[in-house]
């Protein structure tokens, strides 16, 4: 039997507005034990009277010296989401619980090509991908397929920008839903079979395929991903629904 | 405390696992694919500890007595969903007169999932191989043609696309229960994580 997941208190030290709706969250995190790109961290919140409310929150990238960084969507009529945002101040505490998750990892040591594919703020444990792989020196062939409403949605867009062209073997491709920069070819869209076929890898190559967005999202693009010849164990998932 | 934290308005309906709040859909949680199963060459299979199996066709299966459990349901992920209609065979109805001294079960299902329970968990009017949910045929993304329904543990337990239960005399941890969650998922002990 594994020791228990114990909670422990986290400060604010930094926050970056990502977009209007969501916030990147850099957490103090004394005694943290580290984590794998793509695990996620329960946050837990107490009110004055004893209530509290627990949330899962993807981890966005490594850990460094005992901080945490993750990246809060704000969820309309959301219970945690709004308060993180909106009310939660720096060197305020939160408590932290983590990592959790096993399953939809990439660890550097893997040789594989690499298809990320994300709708929305599914990229978040995406980005901490990507982010391992730089940190870890990997050269292993990363293309990041970033599905998004419009450029002002894009989550850590300047840094993006600068790993495509500081990281060698990273290639970020977008497909916009709803409004496109002038410089994207083609209409918006939701993503289909041409977007995965152009930016994924074929299927002889056997990539390492993560998927996550929402839920009629990822379904789409797993089928795809499948229908094209990926072997369904190569082809990891992580839907979320609305959560609070 | 969180300062400035209130939280929702605390309700007065019966109490949820703790934890848990309430939704009014239905999310998807899957670790790959969702896998399309054929009804033509859809079974389901009980296996023994002596290797002895038992199997079922669809056909089969909808021909068992049908039961409609209306039950409440709790994911890891902290959603409940409340009275949850669902139609299937109960596990006390396949497992009659299979002889066993096997106390544990591990469910497989189509695509490779695999979780773990006591079988005693299974029986007593506790367990289901649902097809039909809601009024309709079991969606593939919820599990469907059929899934277990296991509702008084965490809804990782109720494997989507069922394929078969192996009864075990060892306890072997299934695919959460070997990546960090609980073994045995009590959702009113809130056993979510290994060790808790």
């Amino acid at each position: 039997m594994t020791a228990p997941l114990r909670w422990r208190v986290a400060r604010l030290c930094e926050r970056r507005v990502e977009t209007p709706t969501a916030h990147t969250l850099v957490l103090e995190a004394p005694g943290w034990p580290g984590h794998l790109p793509g695990q996620h961290v329960d946050v837990r919140l107490t009110a004055s009277d004893g209530y509290q409310a627990a949330r899962s929150y993807s981890l966005a990238g490594p850990a460094e010296a005992d901080r945490i960084t993750l990246t809060v969507q704000r969820v309309p009529d959301g219970e945690v989401s709004p308060y993180l945002i909106d009310v939660y101040a720096e060197g305020d505490p939160v408590e932290v619980r983590g990592p959790v998750g096993g399953w939809f990892v990439w660890r550097p040591e893997e040789t594989a090509p690499v298809l990320l594919v994300a709708g929305g703020s599914g990229v978040v444990p995406l980005m901490a991908m990507v982010r391992a792989r730089r940190a870890a020196g990997s050269r292993v062939p990363f293309r990041l397929l970033y599905s998004v409403r419009t450029p002002a949605d894009v989550f850590y867009a300047d840094e993006l920008r600068r790993r495509v062209r500081d990281d060698l073997g990273l290639d970020v491709a977008y497909v916009y839903t709803r409004e496109a920069p002038q410089d994207w070819r083609g209409e918006p869209h939701r993503i289909g079979l041409a977007d995965v076929n152009s930016h994924g890898w074929p299927p002889e190559l056997e990539p390492l395929c993560y998927v996550c967005g929402p839920t009629g999202f990822v379904e789409t693009v797993a089928d795809l991903l499948v229908g094209l010849g990926h072997q369904s164990r190569r082809v990891k998932t992580e839907r979320f629904g609305p959560t609070g | 405390m969180s300062p400035g934290f209130q939280g929702r308005p605390r309700s007065a309906e019966p109490a949820l696992p703790p934890g848990q709040y309430l939704t009014q859909d239905f999310p998807v949680l899957s670790a790959g694919p969702t896998p399309r199963v054929p009804l033509e060459t859809w079974e389901f299979v009980i296996s023994t500890e002596s290797g002895a199996e038992f199997r079922w066709s669809w056909d089969e299966l909808m021909a068992l007595p049908q039961e409609t459990p209306a039950v409440d349901i709790h994911c890891v992920t902290r959603w409940s969903k409340r009275d949850t209609d669902w139609q299937g065979v109960s596990l006390d109805t396949l497992l009659e007169g299979i002889d066993t001294d096997a106390r544990y079960a591990q469910a497989h299902s189509y695509g490779g999932y695999t979780t773990n329970l006591p079988l005693a968990d299974l029986r007593g009017g506790r367990a289901w191989i649902a097809h039909r949910y809601d009024g309709g045929p079991l969606p593939a993304e919820h599990g469907g043609p059929a899934r277990l329904l296991v509702p008084h543990l965490y809804f990782w337990k109720s494997a989507k696309w069922v394929r078969g239960i192996r009864l075990t005399t060892e306890d072997q941890p299934g695919f959460w229960e070997t990546a960090g969650y609980h073994d045995y998922g009590d959702p009113w002990r809130e056993q979510r994580y290994q060790g808790d």
